[in-house]
């Protein structure tokens, strides 16, 4: 019983700690060739930026979004609630919801709502690929 | 008796039995179900007349505040399932006391601000919608739990 249980989690790690999905590997090499062309001295994404921009409270959108934790919570691995319908949201973090960030069109039209929202203002191409960054090693 | 049974079993599936007056036909279709209720409950169209879903698709780029644009092609077939299932279309269940209250001609846009809405939430408490589970009067799931089904019974 232990002993499966053991094999169990060695196989599970290392998927886990990738959380590759081909999908997301798009959406991440699309964001980073639009990063590129707005900034050739761009040199990847950084999951730290990334976490930088979800806990930063812009406050410069809509008062109810100050920051993506006003409805995504401290910790994106929980589950969170919109701050302005009171609608549950599916957790953001890969590792508690696989599914994030395998859609492009979704992907996108998240970020134009979101960003206007708590930054006031579209998010540039690195600032998108930094957050999916952070959020796939969550 | 089988048969009987299975009569009521056809009309259990058209119309529920116990609907009563406070149900109105689901959502069915799989888009308007995703991109309407991404953010909110993707409330039923027999809430509002159909020019009314017609100026809420116009006006999609400030959707109460948010900017909830969408490609266009999806954007026609949301329209054309709101206003072919609005409630001056269909004037089922709880609808047609809602299209009572509309003015002709009147386009309007929060379902909360129709006087049944308020009639029937009269005697809830300012403690409870400032409750945070409810947030906003238009989370219908805070407290009808088959809002989503249609079913707005005193939960």
């Amino acid at each position: 019983m232990i002993r499966s249980l053991v094999i169990a989690a060695l196989v599970a790690l290392p998927a886990a700690a990738l959380a590759a999905d081909p999908a997301r590997d798009a959406i991440l090499a699309d964001f980073a060739a639009q990063a590129k062309k707005a900034d050739p001295a761009f040199a990847g994404f950084s999951a730290q930026r990334g976490e930088t921009l979800f806990r930063t409270k812009w406050a410069k959108g809509d008062e109810r979004t100050p920051s993506c934790t006003a409805c995504h919570t401290e910790n994106p691995k929980n589950a969170g609630q919109n701050a302005k319908t009171g609608r549950a949201i599916d957790p953001v973090a890969v590792s508690a919801n696989p599914k994030r960030f395998t859609d492009m069109d979704q992907v996108e039209k998240q970020f134009v709502r979101d960003c206007k929202s708590v930054l006031g203002r579209e998010c540039t191409a690195q600032e998108k690929g930094d957050y999916v960054t952070f959020m796939a090693g969550q | 008796m089988r048969a009987a049974l299975l009569t009521l079993a056809l009309i259990g599936a058209s119309m529920p039995a116990f609907a009563g007056n406070d149900w109105v036909p689901p959502v069915k279709d799989p888009l308007v179900l995703k991109e309407c209720g991404s953010c909110h409950m993707a409330f039923q169209p027999a809430f509002l007349p159909a020019r009314s879903w017609n100026r809420m698709m116009d006006e999609l780029p400030n959707h109460f505040g948010e900017d909830a644009s969408l490609p266009p092609e999806k954007a026609k077939a949301i329209r054309d399932y709101l206003t072919a299932n609005a409630g001056d279309v269909v004037t089922a269940g709880r609808a047609r006391k809602y299209m009572q209250w509309v003015a002709p001609g009147g386009t309007p846009q929060r379902i909360t601000e129709n006087p049944d809405f308020e009639r029937k939430h009269r005697r809830i408490s300012e403690r409870t919608w400032k409750d945070p589970k409810v947030v906003t009067r238009s989370n219908c799931p805070a407290c009808h739990r088959a809002a989503d089904q249609g079913y707005f019974e005193d939960d």
